[in-house]
């Protein structure tokens, strides 16, 4: 294996807490990550001398070398197929698929063999990869370029799935996921890629498969995760100077869901509005439904309600703001849900 | 026929190396020569006749002791296949795969590998599996449904069975791309990989993709396809104009045509191939031009699509007789290694319905364990649940 060949006297670490963008803390984190441990490998299409299309992977591939950065070619189910493989041989990959519309041609390997290896052989085979997606809409992409296909792989067995909202998050959670012998589903929120917060990069915040309230309130309780965290936090806000007071969850993992926080809230609040992008029929917003009446059914003063994508294909970038839940939209359901 | 070292060292100004005269145009648009035998393209050293013939790139030096050792891995493992066949007729497994006719290219295969080369299988490789020293009662499981294959595929070399089609080829690759990235390729102690798949996994987009990623990281990998003819009901002209060892030509490395049911030029032209890949020269294809005696599964009846005088043609080219024939011809083998062979695989058999007849099933727990490997909390509460509704039945069965 080459050595890395970054020369470590002129990467000494900046002041902490810093601030810097999602796009950013994920290309630091991933770095920290290779630096760790040797065995932790990059995979994926245009992610070496491009840094990715996103430049996640800016400057990897320049100073780990072509054989821990690999541009591969031009094919998802290749991609996934042989992380599989080297991952048997004893790496670590973090496969990148350039965008959300694009993991269908790997999605065989994912559920066939990613997700079972360590079932079929009662634990034999480890399967410590992180397929990176960076996944939504809101950038007035073409199709194919703006999905929410999180929950196929939630409903998967075997597979682990989560989403960072924020730059601290993004930093810390691709580490945690790199460091996780489960695969792990790593949905990034590409029109937040740019949004900036302050990142300490000395100290974990906490472990990976934690959901975690960002805001506390009274009245009702939102739950987000990925990009519709940022629009749950401004509806908090403009809901705020109405005198509505709401709590504000970031679910952060999808599989397995931790609903704990959840249940907390509600039993508080009596009320519960999910927000996601992805359309909303058998979807992770469901899931949080369902266990909520189960959890909470004495504790709820209304329905939990759903503010989601609709049930349609994404629709042309032109429609995407009426497609895309929003403030307003958020606002609208709380507004129904205290009406009940 | 250009030699081996052509294949794998080409001058980049040398006119192609050709692997087979070129077809003509009628030929190819006839799409004939995907079932054809391949006439002089087709690697043999011993003919269905048991006649020694010597091939000009692929030779071999058989000690009577090797030959005698082939020959008895052929025999012991058509006994498992005939067995588990018969156990599933008595209900004992769900279903089996049967091998009955790919004897020799999975054991030339299989001996051609060292300890330290990688396998991965699909799911009809029951020979590979003896030749990587997995006892035959750890594949009865599988088809009886008490696990998904039990043995270690780290210890063993040998990747669990894949049943989705042509998913192993990938996997394949990329441990092969291990192999070359930990710094085992270049010398005679390189490692290298085996990966298993049949002509109907051909058409699959994993296999081209496999071809692709092999080969753009020169990875030590050695295709080994089994053409047995036949893709559950389709022949293999439904998958292939072309005959399949040349399409690798199209992704930039050496395919051949070997006679499947010739266990020596298997073992030769494979052994040939593991060689170039530990040496740096990968990837090799090799197409095992073979035939499926028996049905697709225990749930397929051929009757319905091939007529038995195909079946009665490949019975003439049987992988067993042909060895058989020529030990004794060549006074190599007597009665008494025939019988004592024999008596090893009745007595493989009866250790064989022994453990099937008394394999218990598995626990309940069994559903829910080993699905992560850090645990899954939502999931350890399902369990419990479960467990605790089926531990109130009375005496505790379910």
């Amino acid at each position: 294996m080459a050595a890395p060949t970054m020369d470590r006297s002129t990467a000494a670490a900046p002041a902490s807490p810093q601030t810097l963008t999602i796009s950013k803390a994920l290309n630091m984190g991933l770095r920290a990550a290779m630096e760790a441990n040797p065995k932790v490998i990059m995979m994926g299409e245009d992610i070496g001398k491009l840094g990715g299309v996103f430049r996640i992977t800016d400057g990897l591939q320049k100073d780990f070398g072509e054989q821990r950065v690999l541009d591969t070619p031009l094919a998802e189910s290749g991609i996934i197929g042989t992380a599989v493989g080297l991952a048997i041989r004893g790496y670590r990959p973090v496969c990148e698929i350039q965008f959300d519309g694009f993991i269908f041609p790997g999605f065989d390997q994912i559920v066939s063999q990613v997700a079972k290896l360590h079932y079929r052989t009662q634990g034999k085979i480890k399967m410590p990869i992180v397929i990176r997606v960076p996944f939504g809409g809101g950038i007035g992409a073409v199709e194919h370029h703006s999905e929410s296909p999180e929950s196929y792989f939630a409903h998967t067995a075997g597979l682990k799935v989560v989403s960072c909202s924020n730059p601290a998050d993004a930093y810390w959670m691709i580490q945690q996921a790199i460091d996780c012998d489960d695969p792990v589903l790593f949905f990034e929120p590409k029109r937040r890629y740019y949004e900036k917060g302050e990142v300490d990069t000395t100290t974990q915040p906490g472990k990976l498969f934690e959901s975690r309230v960002l805001r506390q309130g009274t009245d009702a309780t939102l739950v987000a995760y990925g990009p519709m965290v940022r629009t749950s936090l401004d509806a908090a806000n403009a809901a705020a100077e109405d005198g509505t007071s709401l709590e504000v969850i970031d679910l952060r993992t999808l599989s397995p869901l931790d609903l704990a926080p959840v249940f907390e809230s509600v039993r508080r609040t009596g009320r519960l509005v999910v927000v996601s992008e992805a359309p909303s029929e058998s979807s992770i917003a469901s899931e949080i439904a369902a266990k909520v009446q189960q959890e909470c059914f004495y504790s709820l003063q209304a329905p939990v309600l759903r503010v989601t994508g609709f049930d349609t294909p994404y629709p042309p970038s032109k429609l995407e703001e009426e497609f895309l839940p929003d403030l307003d939209r958020v606002l609208h359901a709380v507004d129904r849900s205290l009406a009940w | 026929m250009s030699s081996p070292e052509q294949w794998t060292h080409p001058e980049p100004d040398a006119a192609p190396a050709a692997t087979a005269a070129k077809p003509t145009a009628e030929q190819v648009i006839a799409g004939l020569r995907a079932t054809d035998e391949g006439g002089a393209d087709l690697v043999q050293l011993l003919t269905p006749e048991g006649e020694r013939v010597s091939h000009p790139d692929f030779d071999i030096d058989i000690t009577p002791e090797e030959l005698r050792g082939l020959y008895r891995d052929m025999v012991l493992i058509r006994r498992v296949d005939r067995e588990a066949n018969a156990l599933q007729r008595k209900g004992q497994l769900g279903i089996w795969v049967p091998l009955l006719g790919q004897e020799a290219a999975q054991i030339g295969a299989g001996r051609a590998m060292r300890q330290t080369d990688m396998a991965f299988p699909s799911y009809r490789e029951h020979g590979i599996a003896w030749t990587r020293g997995i006892n035959p009662t750890e594949l009865l499981g599988i088809f009886r449904g008490t696990d998904q294959g039990t043995w270690d595929p780290v210890e063993k070399r040998f990747h669990p069975y894949t049943i989705v089609i042509g998913n192993q080829v990938l996997n394949a690759a990329g441990y092969a791309m291990g192999q070359k990235f930990d710094g085992k390729v270049g010398d005679d102690e390189g490692e290298a990989t085996m990966c298993f798949f049949g002509d109907g996994a051909t058409s699959q987009g994993d296999v081209h993709e496999g071809f692709v990623w092999a080969a753009v990281y020169d990875a030590p990998l050695v295709f080994f396809c089994q053409n047995n003819q036949w893709a559950i009901s389709e022949p293999t002209e439904r998958q292939s104009r072309l005959p399949l060892y040349q399409r690798a030509r199209g992704y930039g490395f050496p395919g051949i045509r070997v006679d499947g049911n010739d266990v020596l030029a298997t073992l030769a032209v494979t052994k040939w191939a593991l060689d170039e890949c530990r040496h740096g020269n990968g990837p090799i294809l090799i197409e095992a031009f073979t035939y499926r005696m028996d049905a697709h599964t225990t749930s397929d009846d051929p009757t319905r699509y091939r007529l038995s005088d195909e079946l009665e043609m490949w019975k003439l080219k049987d992988p067993i007789e042909r060895v058989k024939v020529y030990l004794v011809r060549q006074q190599w083998a007597d009665s008494e290694f025939f019988d004592g062979v024999e008596a090893d695989a009745d007595k493989l058999g009866e250790e064989l319905r022994e453990f099937c007849t008394n394999m218990p099933d598995p626990p309940a727990e069994r559903i829910f364990s080993n699905v992560y490997a850090e645990g899954n909390p939502n999931l350890e509460a399902q369990r419990d649940e479960f467990l605790d509704y089926v531990s109130g039945f009375a005496g505790g069965e379910h």
